[in-house]
């Protein structure tokens, strides 16, 4: 009996953040998310690239490494961590899993190959399938689909888009096709893309499987999930160090602020709230794969759960740095930003937990 | 990650199932009003507290590491199985064995620092549940602040003189010894003049008055020493050295107050509840915000879970770096269970404030005991300020509190 991360992961997540730290420096994230250097973000999505994130739950036989979710876990906890710029969830988990699952034997090796050899980068739009918002909506007929789909994970630089009608069934479409229109959603969290897909007539292919039954959408949403409360850790974890390592500077009263316990105090609640959320996360990642009967369940809990203690997490570490965590200059906002992102997308709490309620009836 | 226990794993889980299975029902003749131990039912098998303690030990389900010659099953300490026998006793609502403080924290003590003499005088008579202890560390000017405290204790020829007041000490009434702590070396500093001292509570000189807490039980009590003598030998470790002895039975108190498995157990106890109690009608469960806050509970609890999984691979596997993860548990676990216990409370409105042997009582008014009880047990054992404080400064490194100059 193991519970933890294997040698294997520690270190593939170590290299990430090594990447992470050199090349998306909080002067480079500003530059990023002004607009003012364009091509430092794809820089770094080709950096990690070249570490392979993106084959990772690729099966062997389609060119992948074909290892477990927990790997990716570790990876978005590590982006999370750096606020990293880049496109990672949509393209190289929810893709890749609802294809595997949704997708007929030809759909597999068509798309997931191309993914693995990054030929093909997919934008993933299922936010109608989870909570439909007002006007939005998918409708598939005639071998097209009409209608808006809202908040479509990295879309930009996408070559394929995976959308979702609100039966959860899964097509595929061109993301540079002409009858397509991609508006961009300026959000709180400028370190990600967020954008609204409108389809006139848009020729789209149906993965084949995603017809019969809702389970192949669920389980690239679990995924995403999972994802997303890996995200938020280690975006928590990161603002609880910067807590932490600013209280034992900064002095007030002739005293490290650290040492007034209404500080201390903070910190310990951060860490008391977080500490769990690394085995829950894991926990449900493991689940994904070699427990099904509470994968569902584990998922639900573990991106509400994380997306509570994180938000908690982010406006206490704030506190601590006073007027100073405030301002755009010491920047970590990203996080705080990060994880309000991380928290809405793909379910809210109370979604979610709706959810988590329906696996136990 | 690898969740899988191994054949040989599988077998002893085969094992406890039957256990549990031929003891369905169990109930004792000397009846056991603990609300929070698992009653059992009245179908089944009976027989006194005592009996079943000793039928645990012979089958290795209690006290299974420890040696036969004190009264143990004589086993090889294994952590696994352990917890599959806590799991299958949970899941199949098997009574466990007695638990107290001296089963909990003075036998491990013993084990660990005692010497020849009391761990074949003690640990037999305490496992068996023949010899209940109490613990008396804190004084009424000694709470959190421990080490200040001072009943003290002169060696005269070969005994311990002992005189001074403890208080807050839990089931001293019922009690045939208590494990104290006593200052022995009043020109040490602080931390170093205190002892650890074995005290038969007949001896003479021993005032007992049970104080009632918020549950309106004599949960605890006073106990006052005037000239108490002991034998010189009832000592754990050196004259001075009884800070440490008594920090290794905290470390055992505060792993075990609130296991996450236990609270498992309740929150699934209240969603049948939920499903069974109505309002206006329809089934509390139906009413989506009392089923949202059950739902937000239950991730806390699993999230507790899996951290608990966590920490038990680091005790198999040493090395991997869990020690904030071990420091949060007393905090985390007690006030999970209270607000657990409050929010059963929450659901079920007016009805959840009955109490004692009121008519309309849910699961014999567990719910309001339990979360009163929590309350307590938040207090107790280092209050959760204290955690935070042990968290921040020996988890996070922290600085400390500046000292205030002694008056
Ligand atoms: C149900 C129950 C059972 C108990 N059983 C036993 C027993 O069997 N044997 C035994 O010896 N004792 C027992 N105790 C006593 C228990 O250990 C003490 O109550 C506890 O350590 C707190 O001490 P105190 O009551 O003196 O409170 P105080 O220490 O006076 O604390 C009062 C308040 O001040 C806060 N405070 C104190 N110091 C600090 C600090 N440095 N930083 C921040 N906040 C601080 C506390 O957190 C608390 O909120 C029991 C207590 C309870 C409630």
């Amino acid at each position: 009996m193991y519970f933890g991360l294997s040698e294997e992961q520690s270190f593939f997540q170590d290299n990430v953040k090594k990447y992470l730290a050199e090349h998306a420096t909080i002067d480079n994230i500003k530059h990023i998310t002004s607009g003012d250097k364009k091509n430092l973000s794809a820089e770094i999505h080709q950096g990690l690239l070249n570490l392979g994130i993106n084959g990772l739950l690729i099966p062997e036989e389609f060119g992948g490494l074909g290892l477990d979710l927990l790997f990716a876990a570790v990876v978005s906890e590590a982006l999370g961590g750096g606020v990293g710029p880049t496109p990672f969830i949509a393209p190289y988990v929810m893709a890749p899993t609802a294809i595997k699952h949704a997708g007929s034997k030809t759909q597999q090796e068509n798309y997931l190959s191309k993914i693995a050899s990054n030929e093909n980068r997919f934008g993933v739009g299922f936010s109608e399938f989870i909570g439909k918002r007002n006007d939005a909506g998918i409708t598939f007929s005639d071998s097209t689909l009409n209608g808006r789909a809202m908040f479509v994970l990295d879309a930009n630089d996408a070559t394929h888009l995976l959308l979702a009608d609100e039966k959860g069934q899964i097509f595929v479409v061109d993301a540079k096709s002409a009858d397509l229109e991609i508006v961009k959603l300026t959000t709180v969290d400028k370190t990600r893309q967020y954008t609204e897909v409108i389809c006139k007539n848009l020729e789209a292919e149906l993965l084949e499987h995603s017809s019969d039954s809702i389970n192949p959408i669920n389980q690239a949403i679990d995924t995403g999930r999972i994802m997303l409360a890996a995200d938020s850790l280690g975006a928590s974890q990161t603002m609880i160090d910067k807590a932490v390592d600013y209280a034992k500077e900064r002095k007030q009263f002739g005293r490290a602020i650290g040492s007034f316990q209404a500080v201390k105090h903070m910190c310990a609640e951060m860490a008391a709230d977080l500490e769990p959320c690394y085995a829950l996360v894991w926990h449900a990642a493991h689940c994904h794969d070699h427990s099904p009967a509470e994968a569902r369940l584990m998922a639900c809990h573990a991106k509400a759960h994380v997306s509570e203690m994180s938000k908690g997490i982010a406006k206490k570490a704030i506190e601590v740095h006073g007027g100073m965590g405030f301002t755009d200059l010491l920047g970590l906002h990203y996080w705080f930003k990060r994880i309000g992102l991380n928290r809405q997308i793909l379910g809210s709490p109370e979604l979610i937990r709706e959810e988590a309620y329906k696996t136990q009836v | 990650m690898d969740l899988e226990y191994g054949p040989e794993y599988q077998d002893f889980t085969k094992e406890v199932e039957s256990f549990c299975e031929k003891y369905k029902g169990l109930s004792f003749t000397d009846g056991s009003n603990n609300p929070l131990g698992s009653s059992g039912g009245s179908d089944g098998p009976q027989m006194s507290r005592s009996e079943w303690q000793k039928t645990l030990i012979e089958n290795g389900y209690f006290a299974r590491s420890v040696p036969k010659e004190y009264g143990g099953y004589g086993g090889e300490a294994d952590i696994l199985k352990s917890r599959i026998i806590a799991a299958e006793f949970s899941k199949s609502n098997t009574p466990g064995a007695m638990g107290g403080q001296g089963i909990d924290m003075l036998v491990p003590t013993l084990l660990e620092m005692g010497t020849e003499e009391q761990k074949q005088t003690y640990i037999k008579p305490t496992l068996h549940g023949e010899m209940i202890w109490c613990q008396g560390y804190s004084e009424p000017n000694a709470g959190s602040d421990l080490a200040s405290l001072q009943t003290k204790g002169d060696l005269v020829g070969d005994e311990w003189v002992i005189n001074g007041q403890k208080i807050w000490t839990s089931t001293a009434q019922y009690s045939q010894m208590c494990f104290c702590l006593v200052r022995t070396e009043p020109d040490a500093p602080k931390h170093a003049g205190i002892s650890y001292l074995l005290i038969p509570m007949d001896s003479s000189g021993i005032e007992i008055r049970p104080l009632v807490d918020m549950t309106l039980k004599a949960g605890f009590n006073e106990v006052f020493f005037t000239d108490v003598k002991i034998p010189a030998g009832n000592i754990v470790g050196k004259r001075g050295e009884g800070w440490a002895v008594a920090n290794a039975t905290l470390g055992h108190e505060r792993g075990s107050l609130a296991p996450p498995d236990a609270t498992m157990n309740r929150v699934n106890m209240l969603m049948h509840l939920m499903k069974e109690e109505t309002l206006d009608g329809k089934p509390l469960i139906e009413h989506p915000i009392y089923r949202d806050r059950l739902m937000q509970i239950q991730g806390k609890v699993l999230a507790q879970q899996s951290h608990a999984l966590r920490l038990l691979s680091a005790k198999l596997n040493p090395g991997a770096d869990v020690k904030i993860g071990k420091m949060i548990q007393k905090l985390t676990g007690t006030e999970l269970r209270h607000e657990l216990e409050g929010l059963a409370i929450d659901v079920m409105g007016e009805i959840g404030t009955l109490y004692e042997d009121s008519p309309h009582l849910k699961n014999d008014g567990t719910w309001q005991f339990i979360y009163m009880y929590f309350l307590g047990l938040i207090i107790g054992g280092g209050t959760s300020q204290i955690q935070k404080n042990i968290i921040a400064e020996r988890g996070l490194g922290m600085p400390k509190e500046p000292k205030v100059e002694e008056a």
